[in-house]
């Protein structure tokens, strides 16, 4: 029941924000966004982190004479991505406080409705109803990038738009394959599709089938070229949204409807998608090294981040599973905060070109500060939360082969690099005639970088909160693999 | 087949009130006839019978097309409203001869004999005929009307030659009959080759009235040359009342020889799938371009045919609803916005995003659904069509084309709401919308979403 709840709460209330004229709308929004934090808290609380089924569940038919059934519930894993959603929703709506958007009510209803969407990925135990709102994430924010964007979004968001449909439309043709296969009277159950023994001919190819769906959404190299033009071109929340939380939908696809369903698949080519994935890592970090424009880095820098977590994911061993996991939390929040660091430096320079700032330090010590904290837990210092999530699947990756391991942990150096580089650029050296009267972070600003930053130490000193809650299902899910 | 009687008669009745001179009731007692229709038809729900020794039967088959194309008509009949202002339009001719053509698509739906068949395509074709050239003085119409009459006679008569040969080695009309009798003829080497031959030439002539590729030429001139108002009744109607006629004819009369038109069912629905997608990227004009996604469609209803299962009736009824819903939404706006704005290209719906967010809105739900995106009626349309004809696992490829052109026409559909809600309106000023209009646009939208969340209100009908 309260899965329904954290389903559709943010739904409706979109349609309350429609209803509100004005710059009102951000304050309901918030406050919806809020109620839906509680609500996932206390799902939490109920939670028997012991236990690797999923939990909370609720299972009504919908297309019945077809064996479709609306069916969600949440095991480890997924409470944790829901988690992660309410977490971040309520800070992206903040983080635009002082944007004056057009047509308000429609910007804040649209990202409430993408909530739903994106919580409906995270619980959904039906196949097609996770084809469904995976579909249903898409749409707001194609709308919100397109409608609220740059100069260049119109084209940029079409190219993401059909990109993405094109390779979810593949993964509807492989989940009404696998359907057809479950014996009896048919059904799209996760549970059924983990029960199948399929040959490994069909296997090889349902993997492919899958695989480009999530790799375009994560992306994984070379699926990536929508990325960094489409970060650069949203509207700053769209940015957050898409990296915070909606590259999680295609990891967490992997987890839940890849690796489980075809594991001979998957024992096919993980090599392949090893390959794939660490070759993503070392180009993104390269590109992200000669990139001028502060979004476009860190769009790059994500996909070295993102190509790590599929290769650990890929290994299938515990390391690089869990690693996995609390590296989606900790890539989430850091990259929300950076991009919102960006959008803060954005509205005040009118600029992201690193040439053009410098010294931002000297008039803004609080900002450098929390930019120092988010920067170093993307870069995997040790105390911070990147720093569990890299070190878990760098050693899951050395476990798979120690060649890919070596190669692989060249992102520490090189994200350093990038990232130490960009810092010395824009806050370091002498002040430029746009940084002149740059002010310090304003309350607001402060109130959605706190939490980011709690969660950066909170994450980095105790990770056993979260690997404890993943670990059951994680190991569940080892167990339906290896069978 | 109270509903035959009922729609002729409607009609009779509808041409002598257009005598009077207050064209204002016309609408309102179109509207009143197809709602009594509809509700009639509905008392024929799971009695099946055969009227006039033989010639039709009325199954569940029949009852739920009668049903979906009456609605499709009702739904589309606000949008002539503004019709009713213009002086030395022929508004209740227009009605009737819709009424009339509506009749041949029930015939088409019902018949068990190929005689029936026949006339049923012919009392459709003959009434859009005229429709097609209805606006007199343009001479795109006139075109459409010309172009359309050629050709269609000329498959008329094709087909006829096709249900000449059938009845030259079956010696029946039935297509029961027809069904049970080629058993009996596959020793006869001649009669074998006429049948097999009368199989496909009354392929060709469906396939043409469908508007399934290659003999689809015709049609992207005649959609847009024919006034909007009846292009929508031409792309949902006529291809519901041909894609259900098609498959009746095969399940009843060919089943037997499944393997001998296989091959040529398959192509012709490749052909279809390409050419309709394809064509519809490189319109400029957004009238066009539905033009040619009206043959990208009659490929996707094609697909269910050609799978050719238990599945398929469910698919082919399904898909036609929501392909109707959302075509003539569609269509509605189009209609709307061209009577203002002059132009059908994408460039006119520039701005209305602002200038008429209702129709905006109502657009962007439609163009959703034709691409087959979830929330709306056309993602479980292609997905039944998928799932049927996954079950042939040997079909998978036909599967994975159908996925890369379905991407292909988020491509096109999209480039309509792209100019709708993020390109400036320019000097566009706000398109006038009927309030009978809207009613129905919002009905529509609801209907479509609703679809979209629970299909099986209409799936699980027959």
């Amino acid at each position: 029941m309260i899965t329904a709840l954290l389903l559709f709460w943010p739904a409706l209330a979109a349609l309350l924000v429609l209803l509100i004229k004005g710059q009102g709308a951000k304050k309901v929004a918030f406050v919806a966004a809020l109620v839906e934090f509680a609500l996932s808290l206390f799902a939490l609380s109920a939670f028997d982190t012991q236990s690797g089924a999923s939990q909370h569940t609720l299972s009504l038919p919908w297309i019945e004479s077809a064996g479709i059934s609306f069916s969600i519930g949440m095991d480890g894993i997924s409470l944790l991505m829901v988690l992660l959603t309410t977490f971040l929703v309520p800070l992206i709506i903040l983080s635009a406080y002082k944007h004056e958007y057009k047509n308000p009510h429609v910007f804040y209803a649209l990202i409430l409705f993408m909530q739903t969407g994106l919580i409906g990925v995270f619980v959904a135990m039906d196949a097609f109803l996770f084809y469904f709102m995976w579909e249903v994430a898409l749409i707001p924010i194609y709308f919100i990038a397109a409608v609220w964007g740059g100069a260049d979004r119109i084209r940029v968001t079409f190219k993401f738009f059909v990109y993405t449909i094109f390779g979810s439309l593949f993964m509807l043709a492989a989940f009404v394959y696998l359907y057809l296969q479950t014996p009896g009277a048919h059904s799209s159950d996760v549970n059924a599709f983990y029960q199948l023994s399929l040959s490994s001919e069909s296997q090889s190819w349902i993997f492919w089938f899958l695989f480009i769906a999530f790799a375009i959404k994560m992306p994984v190299f070379p699926f990536h070229t929508w990325q960094p033009d489409t970060y650069t071109e949203s509207p700053a929340q769209a940015t957050m949204l898409l990296s915070g939380i909606m590259l999680k939908m295609g990891i967490y696809g992997v987890l839940r409807w890849l690796l489980p369903v075809v594991p001979f698949g998957v024992s096919q080519w993980d090599e392949v998608v090893l390959v794939l994935a660490i070759i993503g890592i070392v180009y993104a970090s390269i590109i992200a090294i000669r990139q001028r424009d502060l979004k476009r880095l860190i769009a790059y820098s994500s996909i070295a981040h993102v190509g790590l977590i599929a290769a650990g994911i890929f290994t299938l061993n515990e390391q690089g599973l869990q690693g996995g996991v609390i590296q989606m939390l900790s890539h989430g929040i850091n990259v929300v905060g950076l991009f919102f660091i960006i959008d803060i430096i954005f509205s005040r320079t009118n600029t992201r070109e690193i040439t053009s700032l410098g010294g931002i330090t000297q008039n803004a010590k609080g900002l450098s500060i929390f930019f120092m904290i988010l920067l170093l837990g993307s870069v995997a210092l040790p105390l911070t939360n990147g720093f569990v999530g890299e070190f878990l699947l760098l050693s899951g990756v050395f476990q798979y082969n120690a060649w890919f391991g070596g190669v692989a942990g060249l992102t520490i150096i090189l994200g350093a690099v990038y990232m130490l580089r960009m810092f010395q650029g824009v806050m370091f050296g002498t002040k430029s005639e746009l940084t002149e009267n740059f002010t310090d972070l304003t309350l607001n600003e402060k109130a959605v970088l706190i939490p980011l930053v709690v969660m950066v130490f909170w994450i980095g000193l105790f990770p056993n909160t979260f690997l404890s809650i993943s670990e059951p299902a994680v190991n569940n899910l080892l167990s339906i693999i290896n069978r | 087949m109270t509903s035959i009687i009922l729609l002729s008669v409607f009609g009779i009745i509808n041409l002598f009130v257009g005598f009077a001179k207050n064209k204002k009731v016309l609408l309102p007692l179109v509207l009143l006839f197809l709602a009594i229709v509809f509700g009639i038809n509905l008392l024929d729900w799971n009695d099946t019978q055969s009227y006039f020794s033989n010639m039709l039967t009325i199954d569940n088959y029949a009852v739920a097309f009668t049903g979906i194309m009456t609605l499709t008509t009702l739904l589309l009949l606000p949008f002539s409203q503004r019709y009713i202002d213009i002086a030395d339009s022929n508004l209740a001719e227009y009605y009737s001869l819709l009424l009339f053509s509506l009749v041949g698509a029930v015939m088409m739906v019902s018949y068990e004999n190929l005689i029936m068949l026949f006339i049923g395509i012919e009392i459709l074709s003959i009434a859009m005929y005229v429709l097609a050239g209805s606006d007199k003085s343009s001479l795109r119409s006139n075109e459409a009307a010309l172009k359309y009459f050629l050709m269609g006679a000329f498959f008329t008569g094709i087909m006829l030659f096709g249900i000449v040969m059938i009845y030259g080695a079956t010696g029946t009309f039935n297509i029961t009959e027809i069904g049970a009798a080629q058993a009996g003829i596959g020793a006869d080497g001649l009669m074998n080759t006429m049948f097999i031959l009368g199989i496909l030439v009354l392929i060709i002539g469906i396939s043409f009235k469908i508007s399934a590729a290659p003999f689809h030429f015709w049609a992207p001139d005649v959609y847009d040359g024919t006034p909007s108002f009846f292009t929508a009744f031409m792309s949902t109607v006529v291809k519901t009342a041909g894609v259900a006629a098609f498959y009746k004819l095969m399940v009843a009369a060919f089943a037997a020889s499944y393997t001998t038109w296989f091959p040529t069912m398959v192509a012709i629905t490749v052909l279809t799938l390409v050419i309709g997608n394809v064509g519809a990227v490189i319109q400029t004009s957004f009238k066009r371009m539905m033009a040619y996604s009206s043959i990208s469609h009659a490929g996707y209803l094609l697909m269910a045919l050609v799978a050719f299962n238990e599945a398929s009736d469910a698919s082919i009824l399904f898909y036609s609803a929501a392909y109707s819903a959302a075509t003539i939404a569609a269509f509605g706006v189009l209609k709307m916005v061209q009577d203002q704005r002059r132009s059908a290209d994408y460039e006119a719906f520039n701005g209305l995003g602002k200038t008429n967010p209702l129709l905006a809105f109502a657009m962007t739900v439609a163009m959703l659904s034709l691409a087959g995106i979830p929330l709306t009626a056309g993602f479980f349309g292609k997905f039944f069509v998928f799932s049927a004809v996954l079950q042939h696992t040997d079909m998978l490829w036909l599967v994975v084309l159908a996925v890369i052109l379905a991407a292909v026409g988020i491509y096109y559909y999209f480039r309509v709401v792209i100019a709708m809600y993020m390109q400036p309106a320019g000097n566009y000023e706000v398109v006038k919308v009927g309030s009978f209009a809207s009613f129905t646009l919002i009905f529509i939208t609801i209907l479509t979403i609703l679809l979209g969340i629970a299909p099986a209100l209409v799936s699980e009908l027959i």
